[in-house]
């Protein structure tokens, strides 16, 4: 094996692997992780990084190999035992008692008890308090876990682990709902924990973390483990060909487009609270970017443009016909699709195969007579799963066993199946891998080029500044700029996003 | 902003789904189907060698007019439960509509007049149902405990203790018709053309495959554009109409309009549409595997009842039967989880039943 051996290796994985029934997930990876070091995973949707996260963490066991912790073989045969052996495994999404409070969540089971066998809450709050001190955060251990962000759910997971003593913690994504700032974060506590002698497995799809991060890197590609390295001898081009094995087109092939009429009009949406005084419109052959930081508002305008939220007052117009509010299926009618935001709980249904949700949103045009034949279906199903490239076992397959790129794809493919004129996504490229995010964006960029409108809602600097043709900024609830695609850099856009010059991106 | 979940949740299904590696899989997943029907077979073979006078035409007969009104009720049930509700509300309904009937008999309507109203009534009172449970939001489960009690408390409003027995032989013998020369009742014929309508509703129609997401994930579902209220409001409609048209059949049937008739016979349809494989937790399973519930369940009360089995046994046999078909399913995955086989070491789904 190449590679980092400098000590010996905290966590050793020794040619492990695992299929599923005739999908070989893993097939025989090995890399060690050292303390003190974090290490990153890297590979296409689908190569296997889940599923190898999955056995460190105890879900599934290995087929074969075998993994080692200090040189000691161990064998975990489920979440508990992970973590008794000292492998923390961090939820992109944790899941917290939202109505205890923060420090009960993290001592859940092992509270310090006072006399008669009661919960000594002092205690407890000041044990919580001195673990986030230590990771250098600052939540309130005695306020309920109900309404923490994301962000500081993972920190409370953290946090817990390390009362623990958890001695390696995997990350999956983690910053994939993240905010810059809430990452920026994230990687200040990750580096606490390093210099603290943990080792780290960080997994993530964009490379600009996994540089400034990591200090290891394996590439896994089709299951196979491919390569080890320090992440200092290796260069982002040379990353991206190992993962995907061939050289990858330029990242944004944005067409340039003559815009036609007005599509969408939305005038004056407001939803106290949330969002207030909401305009703008999107023309045929554009595609209009929706800016600013997590939390400003941006998926609420669209759900509301959908249909999924009701608004107060203001109005939503498609090619000049007024769409009833609170109606995703007048929406549809009406020729707007919405790829949103959470593809596990609003994008795809997980337990029904990959057919039925591909064929979800075109049941009635696929219906004959009004019956729906298993073939046709069939049929359907096939050509939207190739036209992008949805790496399935097969159509009978639940949705929940596709890696979480492919189901991001799935999802694209039910929504471009109506043929909708205009085209809403919700952050279209989370989680999805280098070489398909370009092939998402040149499919934004045709359909664009083919006149449908696309408004994209997105977190990511790059992404907006290389396909919009206009950049609307949106800071607590308000559109705060308009900024043409030639005009838009990321300075300008973050100041409207912030209202401060120079604030983190 | 969903990715992988760490853990696999119990409502994440990994279980084989038909059509991968073909047959053997799919064979699989319809073991439950098999199952019931096997027991099916079991029960008849085994009824007619041990219990006298079960292998009769005319105890045939009797069977199948006692399973027709479970029958008719389960229908729009299995609907209701792949969406993740349920309706306990369906007997009281009956009885209601039955007291009605007996009422309206008696201040001189004709029957061709009081059965339409006794079924519309059951639609009124299913919609009451949907409307609590879509436009409030509040839980089936409550909702139809509290409309069971109170349905069940109007009909002894409409009715008291009294029985209206005089209905017109020609309804009344209708009602128990068989086709000629056999042992199969009209009413068991218009059930079995019922059963095929609504299966081919669930099954082979664009609204009815849209239960299957709701069941499985609502949110989902209204995403994808389905209107999950109002599909959920017809089908209380549709539970009640038919559990309307239950009561009809009931008062005919044994030529008596009573405030407690059908008392207790949610239970029955619950079993037999969970015997049949739909998952309590909806988005799972089938009306042919319901109607084979409908029948093992109607055989073994039979069979029991003849046996001089009392009814307090009875109820604890079907209620054994519904606890029983939510526990074995759960029960052979756990174990199958345990034993650790390499492939199903994917944590396959605590679900019973049938993919959609
Ligand atoms: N429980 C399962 N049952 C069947 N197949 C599975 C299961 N879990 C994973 N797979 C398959 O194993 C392969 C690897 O999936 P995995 O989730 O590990 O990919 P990944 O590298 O995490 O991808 P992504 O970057 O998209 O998250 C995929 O083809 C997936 O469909
Ligand atoms: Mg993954």
């Amino acid at each position: 094996m190449s590679g980092p051996a400098a000590a010996s290796p905290l966590l050793h994985l020794r040619d492990v692997a695992k299929s599923f029934g005739p999908v070989a997930a893993v097939k025989g990876v090995s890399f060690a992780l050292h303390a003190g070091r974090v290490h990153a995973l890297a590979g296409e949707n689908g190569a296997g990084k889940s599923t190898v996260v999955k056995m460190l963490a105890g879900v599934h066991r290995p087929d074969s190999g075998g993994l080692e912790l200090e040189g000691r073989p161990i064998s975990p045969d489920g979440p508990a035992a992970a973590q008794a052996a000292g492998i923390a495994v961090i939820h992109q999404e944790p899941t917290l008692f939202p109505d205890l409070p923060v420090a009960e969540n993290i001592f859940m089971g092992r509270q310090p008890t006072g006399r008669f066998g009661r919960i000594d809450r002092g205690a407890m709050n000041e044990a919580a308090g001195r673990l986030f001190a230590r990771l250098g955060v600052a939540i309130d251990p005695d306020r309920q876990a109900r309404g923490l962000s994301i962000a500081d759910q993972q920190l409370v997971e953290i946090a817990k682990a390390l009362s623990r003593r958890a001695k390696v913690f995997v990350m999956d994504e983690p910053t994939a709902a993240l905010s810059g700032v809430e990452a920026t974060r994230l990687f200040a506590v990750i580096r606490g924990l390093t210099e603290r002698g943990a080792a780290v497995l960080f997994i993530s799809h964009r490379f600009d973390e996994i540089f400034s991060l990591c200090d290891d890197i394996t590439v896994m590609r089709d299951g196979a483990w491919v390569s080890t390295d320090r992440v200092a001898d290796v260069t982002v081009d040379t990353v991206v060909r190992r993962m995907v094995g061939r050289e990858v087109s330029a990242l944004f092939p944005k067409q340039d487009v003559e815009p036609g009429d007005v599509v969408l009009d939305v005038r004056g949406l407001t939803r106290t609270g949330v969002f207030e005084d909401v305009s703008l419109t999107v023309r045929r052959g554009e595609i209009v970017a929706l800016a600013g930081l997590v939390g400003a508002g941006r998926s609420e305008v669209v759900r509301a443009v959908f249909g999924i939220d009701r608004y107060e007052s203001g109005d939503v117009r498609v090619g000049g016909r007024l769409l009833p509010p609170g109606s995703p299926a007048a929406a549809m009618a009406q020729g707007i699709a919405l790829v949103p935001e959470d593809r596990r709980q609003q994008g795809l249904v997980m337990e029904l195969s990959v057919e039925r949700n591909a064929t979800l949103t075109r049941l009635r045009p696929l219906a004959r007579f009004g019956l729906l034949s298993g073939r046709g279906e069939r049929r359907a199903a096939t050509d939207l799963a190739r036209r992008l490239h949805v790496r399935h076992g097969g159509l009978g397959d639940a949705v929940g066993t596709l890696s979480g790129g492919n189901q991001q794809k799935l999802v694209l493919a039910k929504w471009l199946a109506t043929s909708p004129q205009v085209l809403i996504l919700d952050e279209p490229t989370r989680g999805i891998d280098v070489g398909t995010k370009a092939e998402v964006h040149r499919i934004m960029s045709g359909l664009a080029a083919e006149d449908m409108a696309v408004l994209m809602v997105s977190s990511e600097l790059p992404e907006v500044l290389g396909m919009a043709d206009r950049v609307l900024v949106m800071r607590e609830g308000r559109i705060t700029a308009e900024l043409p695609g030639s005009r838009a850099t990321e300075e300008s856009v973050m100041f409207a996003a912030t209202g401060q010059p120079g604030a983190g991106a | 902003m969903a990715h992988d979940t760490l853990y696999a949740q119990p409502q994440e299904p990994q279980g084989p789904a038909p059509g991968r590696g073909g047959g053997r899989l799919a064979a699989v997943l319809r073991r439950w189907d098999t199952t019931v029907v096997l027991g099916l077979i079991a029960v008849v073979v085994g009824a007619a060698l041990l219990v006298d006078g079960f292998a009769t035409g005319r105890n045939a007969e009797f069977l199948l007019l006692d399973a027709v009104a479970i029958g008719l009720v389960a229908l729009p049930m299995t609907l209701i439960v792949v969406t993740g509700e349920i309706d306990l509300s369906v007997a009281s309904t009956l009885g209601l509509c039955s007291a009605v009937m007996g009422q309206l008999w008696l201040s001189g309507w004709p029957l061709e007049l009081i059965v339409p109203a006794a079924v519309a009534l059951g639609a009124v009172l299913g919609a009451v149902n949907g409307l609590f449970v879509t436009g409030f939001g509040l839980p089936s489960l409550a909702v139809t405990i509290g409309t069971l009690a109170a349905y069940r408390g109007l009909a002894f409003v409409v009715l008291g203790d009294q029985a209206v027995a005089d209905f017109p032989g020609e309804w009344t013998d209708a009602a128990v018709g068989t086709v000629p020369g056999g042992a199969l009742p009209w009413a068991m014929v218009g059930t079995a053309l019922l059963a095929v309508v609504f299966g081919i509703l669930l099954h082979a129609t664009p609204p009815g495959r849209e239960l299957y997401a709701i069941g499985s994930n609502a949110e989902a579902a209204r995403f994808s554009g389905i209107a999950v209220a109002r599909r959920k409001f017809w089908l209380f409609v549709a539970s009640g109409a038919v559990s309307g048209l239950a009561g009809v059949y009931w008062t005919l049937r044994y030529a008596s309009a009573r405030a407690d008739n059908g008392e207790g016979l949610e239970l029955a349809v619950v079993a037999a549409v969970l015997l049949g494989g739909v998952s309590i937790f909806g988005g799972r399973g089938t009306l042919a595997g319901v109607c084979a519930g409908v029948l093992l369940l109607g055989t073994l009360r039979n069979a029991l009842q003849l046996a001089d089995v009392p009814s307090d046994t009875l109820d604890i046999v079907t209620g054994s039967l519904l606890i029983a078909s939510v526990v074995v399913p759960n029960a052979v995955v756990l174990l199958r989880a345990r034993l650790g086989r390499p492939r199903s070491g994917s944590a396959p789904p605590p679900r019973p039943g049938n993919a959609p």
